[in-house]
């Protein structure tokens, strides 16, 4: 069930999974719970095959990235392959990717993809590998990748319209409502299955004056549009659809602003229209905020007694639903390999070892993200592992069978988001959702249309 | 007539023998200057020359360049969020160098007084301007915050109301001037301070004799003298206003909404965010060219004011 309380991992929860807690402290850890088949086929299949060579990584800043970096030893051991991962700030690595791929030359041969803001532009410009190739080929891939297990979501983001899959999934964000149960129960108010009830219960708690506020998600422009689009999804309604029409001036897409507006007008705290997610982060952590819309990522900080002060008191719920649907806004990173390197092998063994069943089983029982196979979340050992409560495992699970992609797979994302973003923050200063969606849009069109005519 | 042509056949020779040696003097001098010659070019000229071949093409990352002419020129002339982003980098120069200039020079004549513990107060008093940028952005962005900023905890212990500082689009640039004034009232203190430093004392002390106050002092005669020096701070801050990127983009990365988006964030999102690097290229030459003319004008002000 969503929505509702959540318990958290006890010794006792751990030892039912039938899992000594002091098999952890001795290291492996997860590689013990491999099956004894998939250590066969692991074994058979030529890892070595690059031993002595090296290749350079390229991640973005993330608890995943950490992840990665803390197991690579793991790998270079396997592999005999030695890795430089650099590891920079996600805005540093994206200029970085850029100015590199244009170069023709880039100095890493393998590199984290956001799919919602770089998936486009890397497609038109082909900087990544196409990997249909690798992947067919059991030289190449060995037998206990599974590719089946990635989820239909995940698969989705990771390959391209044109039927080329130049990455390989690594981390799905589902958007989900945070909620603080114990200023809900103090008020006798239920938990918001829908946009409606969520103004309402963000009425019912917005009290100011004793430092409570029913409501908070980004304010700041460009950061913000993902909290509009998902609320669209409500409406069965994209922001872009199939023909690539702007679908921004639509009675769904002002119903959506309407309620962006009222709730961050009405109910968030003074100046939301500067806040971006960590500004969220620190106001729901606070305990000042009943309600706060994001992805799915924060329950280590809110969960962390030396961040938070609502420790014990997080729900974590499903994106409100909406008159016509219920979804979960998504989004998403994989990992791609360099069209221009010239270490395709090396950099597709790297790709394929930091995408398996056991990493990302280590993804969740870290609590640093939403693993891309769905056989993470049944991972008895990873679940047994947890740093965060089952209650999060439960909302990600269900938001995954309704996630949706929230942002228009276009090239000038950025854009959209920029523009469209400096619209949402104006409804916030009380402009009309209405006329600032038509602005936008008359602003973005041109933008869009150069881009698809390209 | 025979000496005559000797000596009228000697004369250019010699002036030929010192001409070349003075090219053979040059071309070593030359052989010298040629590789800081070389990096400058490579680092200066040359990127310069780029960049303006680039603002006339249309090339965003990922398509093909296309030569525009003038087009994107054109286009920054239409282009209302550029003109605002230009307005609004013009008001948070003259605020960002007004405040600190002022307060700069109180501090210069308060330091320029001898009491104890003088080098340890100057000294604690332009620790500020040692500060990482982004580091005190992070500092100051912390404080600003509405509900748990320690700044509105401090007015309403004076009683104030709370204020959203940078996170509100009428508040945020006198907000951000406040980290700037706090970051370089210090080097606008330590400039004036040198100019009152060397500053001749028989004036002062005539003035003092003739029976002037103070005030009188201060605004005959140590005020016009330390103008110089002044004018120094104010073409240096002015300079670095304009320019200013690193603690506005680590605030308010522009917002809320556009109301803190100067000339240089405009910048950086054509260039670094939406890769339009032919529109990028050409903002970068009409803003060399804003700077330069300011510059210019700031320093004939300053010819003016200097000693005779």
């Amino acid at each position: 069930m969503v929505g509702t309380r959540d318990r958290r991992h006890s010794r006792r929860h751990l030892l039912k999974a039938g899992v000594g807690a002091t098999a952890f402290g001795l290291g492996g850890g997860l590689a013990r719970a491999t099956p004894a088949a998939a250590r066969r086929a692991q074994a058979d299949f030529d890892w070595r095959r690059y031993e002595g060579e090296s290749i350079n990584v390229l991640l973005a800043l993330s608890p995943r990235s950490e992840l990665l970096v803390e197991y690579q030893p793991e790998f270079e051991e396997l592999t005999g392959i030695t890795v430089t991962a650099d590891v920079v700030p996600e805005q540093q690595q994206r200029q970085k990717q850029i100015i590199e791929f244009t170069s023709g030359n880039p100095s890493f041969d393998v590199t984290a993809v956001s799919w919602h803001v770089q998936k486009g532009l890397f497609g038109r410009g082909g900087f990544l590998l196409d990997l249909r190739e690798f992947l067919d080929d059991p030289e190449m891939t060995a037998a206990d990748y599974d590719l089946a297990d990635f989820s239909p979501a995940a698969m989705a983001f990771a390959t391209q319209a044109d039927g080329r899959m130049d990455t390989l999934p690594y981390n799905i964000d589902y958007w989900i409502l945070y909620w603080n149960t114990e200023l809900f129960e103090q008020a006798g108010v239920e938990f918001p299955e829908t946009l409606e009830e969520t103004l309402a219960a963000a009425e019912a708690l917005h009290d100011p004056t004793n430092g409570v506020y029913g409501f908070v998600a980004r304010g700041l422009k460009n950061a913000n549009v993902p909290v509009w689009t998902s609320f669209m999804q409500g409406w069965e309604a994209m922001p872009i659809d199939d023909q690539g029409q702007l679908q921004t001036t639509t009675e769904a897409a002002v119903a959506a602003a309407t309620i962006y507006q009222e709730l961050l007008a009405s109910y968030a705290p003074p100046g939301v229209s500067g806040f971006n997610w960590n500004e969220c982060q620190t106001t729901f952590g606070q305990g000042t905020a009943a309600m706060w819309f994001d992805g799915i990522g924060f329950a280590t900080p809110l969960e962390d007694p030396e961040q938070s002060r609502v420790v014990g008191m997080v729900g974590y719920g499903l994106q409100p639903a909406g008159p016509d649907a219920r979804h979960s806004g998504t989004f998403g990173d994989g990992l791609g390999i360099s069209a221009g390197s010239d270490k395709h092998g090396l950099a597709y063994f790297y790709s394929q070892w930091a995408t398996n069943k056991q990493n990302q089983a280590r993804v969740l029982a870290a609590g640093a993200g939403a693993p891309a196979r769905t056989s993470a979340y049944t991972d008895p050992e990873a679940l047994a592992r947890l740093t965060v409560p089952q209650g999060w495992v439960d909302t990600l699970i269900a938001s995954g069978e309704i996630g949706l992609p929230s942002l228009p797979q276009i090239v000038p994302v950025t854009e959209f988001r920029d523009i469209f973003g400096i619209a949402l923050t104006n409804m916030i200063t009380g402009a009309d959702p209405a006329q600032e969606l038509t602005r936008a849009t008359e602003e973005f069109q041109p933008i869009l249309d150069q881009s698809l005519a390209s | 007539m025979g000496m005559t042509l000797i000596s009228a056949g000697r004369r250019p020779a010699r002036a030929a023998g010192r001409a070349g040696a003075s090219y053979r003097r040059r071309d070593k001098y030359i052989r010298f200057a040629l590789p800081a010659l070389l990096v400058v070019a490579a680092v200066i000229v040359f990127p310069w020359l780029y960049t303006l071949f680039m603002s006339v093409q249309e090339w965003q990352v990922g398509s093909d360049r296309v030569f525009v002419g003038l087009d994107n020129y054109a286009n920054l002339l239409r282009d209302t969020r550029f003109h605002a982003a230009v307005g609004r980098t013009l008001a948070y120069t003259v605020l960002a160098v007004a405040l600190p200039v002022l307060l700069g020079t109180i501090a210069a004549v308060f330091f320029h007084r001898d009491f104890p513990w003088r080098g340890f107060f100057r000294g604690i008093f332009v620790l500020p301007m040692m500060a990482t940028p982004v580091a005190i952005a992070l500092v100051w962005t912390m404080m600003f915050h509405p509900q748990l900023g320690v700044l509105n905890y401090l007015l309403s212990l004076v009683g104030l109301p709370p204020s959203l500082w940078v996170y509100a689009p009428n508040t945020v640039i006198p907000a951000l001037v406040l980290v700037e004034t706090w970051q370089w009232t210090p080097l606008v203190m330590l400039i004036v301070l040198g100019g009152l430093a060397a500053m001749p004392t028989e004036p002062l002390e005539s003035a003092v004799v003739d029976g002037a106050g103070p005030w009188r002092v201060f605004r005959d005669i140590t005020l016009p003298l330390t103008l110089p020096f002044i004018m120094v701070a104010v073409v240096l801050r002015a300079i670095d206003a304009l320019k200013a990127f690193d603690t506005i983009f680590a605030i308010t990365q522009g917002g809320p909404g556009t109301a803190s988006e100067t000339i240089n964030i405009y910048l950086y999102l054509q260039a670094f965010s939406f890769f339009r690097i032919g529109h990028a290229s050409a903002v970068v030459v009409v803003f060399f060219l804003l700077i330069v003319a300011l510059a210019v004008g700031l320093l004939l002000v300053r010819q003016r004011t200097k000693w005779a």
